[in-house]
């Protein structure tokens, strides 16, 4: 016990005195995490949204596909990335395993369903309300799409936060691809297992807090987004 | 029949587009899940008379101005503009008003954008129609936080700023309250002095006398009568009607 809260003020000492290698860590982490969100959202919020207003032959099926890859296990696409990645691979040439950019590949297959499949849901309520006003006035569901997207540009937010909760907290494919390199490719997740292995308790516990304070921030900012929407105004 | 000339407005339909009127519909019918929801309905809607679809709740006005409309595909009959319309050349505003999330200002430049107006001509068009609506002054409000009342005015002006030769209603004040009701009646009759052939749907007998000068009444999914107005609540044709208009009397006069 005595052990446990004398980590506990060195970490604390860590996160108030900002120490450099936590802040790199912590950087890096940020880094790698908010590039895959930003890929993931650029290509799932308008796949989400076209799925919602298209009618094509499969589209259920695609619907079901995405909704069945939200829970892949962080480990097995870090695995499957490795394969893709590793010399060996189909795309070994590029030279990119151990790097920051293998982790955000890694990251962003994992949340692009997450971020597809909430933002489709989304898309749908606000489509069922807009339907007929946007039929009426000669609008394609194509032409549909960047209009859900900007009038729906509140609400969405959850999605995107959610799949930055996702990415921000897996460690299996981080690990498997970045190699948990320090000064390289060590984030926050990986950095916990590793240092708590080691007995190294205050790194990891002041990386612990930082992660926890970041995934409150991230859980509480999307019930105040869904709240305001619930109000109507969103 | 000879339609009346308004007097030429900026917001009247735009001339140089073919006329859509009439409309004729045959035999229109819509199904679903083996139920007739309309069934045979045949009409002929002509320019400048203000069409009132009247009828008590769930005779299928509603249904038969999305048919009408184009929202809705009939499974029978046909319906024959007498040109093929734009998208814009007729337009339809619904019992809920639908609002986007933008600024009211921007919820007209939406549909004239889509009409694909250019920037100069959406600008002076948007104003136009912001002005001659009284909507002016909220024109940076969001369109969302507005009253019932000027939601509704909102979404009529939207339609009519696409100039469009028919504007359906379908229960257009069915949500609001009396003096919002006015301002929306008013509203519909400058429409319809600008040249805009009116097609509204309403269960309120005393707003059909207002604004109708002939009278669709539908019962269960028919057509029972298209009669002049006057003729029409002095001597209905159809037994459904004077049913309807016994027990309305009866409800006002009790």
């Amino acid at each position: 016990m005595n052990d446990f809260s004398h980590a506990l003020w060195l970490a604390l000492e860590l996160v108030i005195s900002l120490d450099p290698d936590l802040t790199e860590i912590v950087g890096l982490s940020l880094t790698v995490s908010l590039s895959a969100v930003a890929i993931a959202t650029a290509v799932g919020l308008p796949l989400g949204t076209a799925l919602a207003t298209l009618t094509f032959p499969g589209r259920k099926l695609v619907m079901a596909l995405l909704s069945g890859l939200m829970g892949l296990p962080p480990v097995v696409v870090g695995l499957v990335v490795y394969l893709l990645l590793s010399r060996s691979g189909p795309l070994g040439t590029l030279g990119l395993l151990y790097t920051p950019e293998a982790m955000i590949i890694a990251q962003t297959l994992l949340i692009i369903p997450i971020v597809a499949s909430l933002s489709r849901q989304t898309a749908e309520d606000l489509w069922s309300e807009y339907r007929e006003q946007l039929t009426s006035l000669g609008c394609s569901p194509a032409r549909a799409i960047p209009t859900l997207l900007y009038d729906g540009r509140y609400r969405l937010t959850t999605a995107v936060l959610a799949g930055f909760g996702r990415a921000s907290a897996e460690v299996g494919a981080v690990m498997i691809v970045g190699g948990n390199i320090d000064h390289l490719t060590r984030v926050m997740t990986s950095a916990i297992a590793l240092e708590t292995s080691r007995g190294e308790l205050s790194l990891a516990l002041a990386l612990g807090m930082i992660l926890i304070l970041l995934s409150f921030m991230i859980n509480a900012t999307s019930y105040i987004v869904r709240d305001r929407v619930k109000e109507g105004n969103l | 029949m000879t339609s009346p000339s308004p007097t030429p407005r900026p917001t009247s339909p735009n001339r140089t587009q073919p006329r859509i009127l009439p409309l004729r519909i045959e035999g229109l019918s819509y199904e679903k899940e083996g139920k007739t929801l309309v069934r045979e309905i045949s009409c002929r809607l002509e320019a400048g008379k203000r069409t009132l679809v009247l009828g008590p709740n769930g005779a299928g006005k509603s249904l038969f101005l999305r048919l009408a409309h184009g929202l809705i595909t009939p499974t029978g009959g046909t319906i024959r503009w007498a040109d093929t319309p734009t998208a814009q050349a007729h337009a339809m505003v619904f019992q809920r008003p639908v609002m986007l999330r933008r600024s009211v200002a921007a919820n007209l430049d939406y549909a004239l954008g889509l009409a694909g107006l250019d920037k100069a001509t959406l600008r002076e068009r948007r104003d136009e129609v912001l002005e001659l609506t009284g909507l002016t002054a909220l024109r940076d409000r969001q369109a969302r936080v507005l009253s019932g009342g000027e939601q509704q005015r909102l979404a009529l002006a939207r339609a009519w700023s696409l100039r469009p030769q028919v504007l359906f209603l379908d229960e257009p004040t069915a949500s609001l309250d009396p003096s919002a009701t006015e301002r929306i009646e008013e509203l519909i009759e400058t429409i319809h002095d600008s040249g805009t052939k009116i097609v509204l749907s309403t269960h309120n007998m005393r707003q059909a006398r207002r604004l109708g000068d002939e009278i669709l009444f539908f019962s269960e999914g028919c057509l029972c009568e298209q009669s002049p107005a006057d003729l029409f609540f002095s001597a209905p044709q159809s037994e459904a009607a004077q049913r309807f208009l016994d027990s309305e009397y009866h409800a006002l006069h009790r």
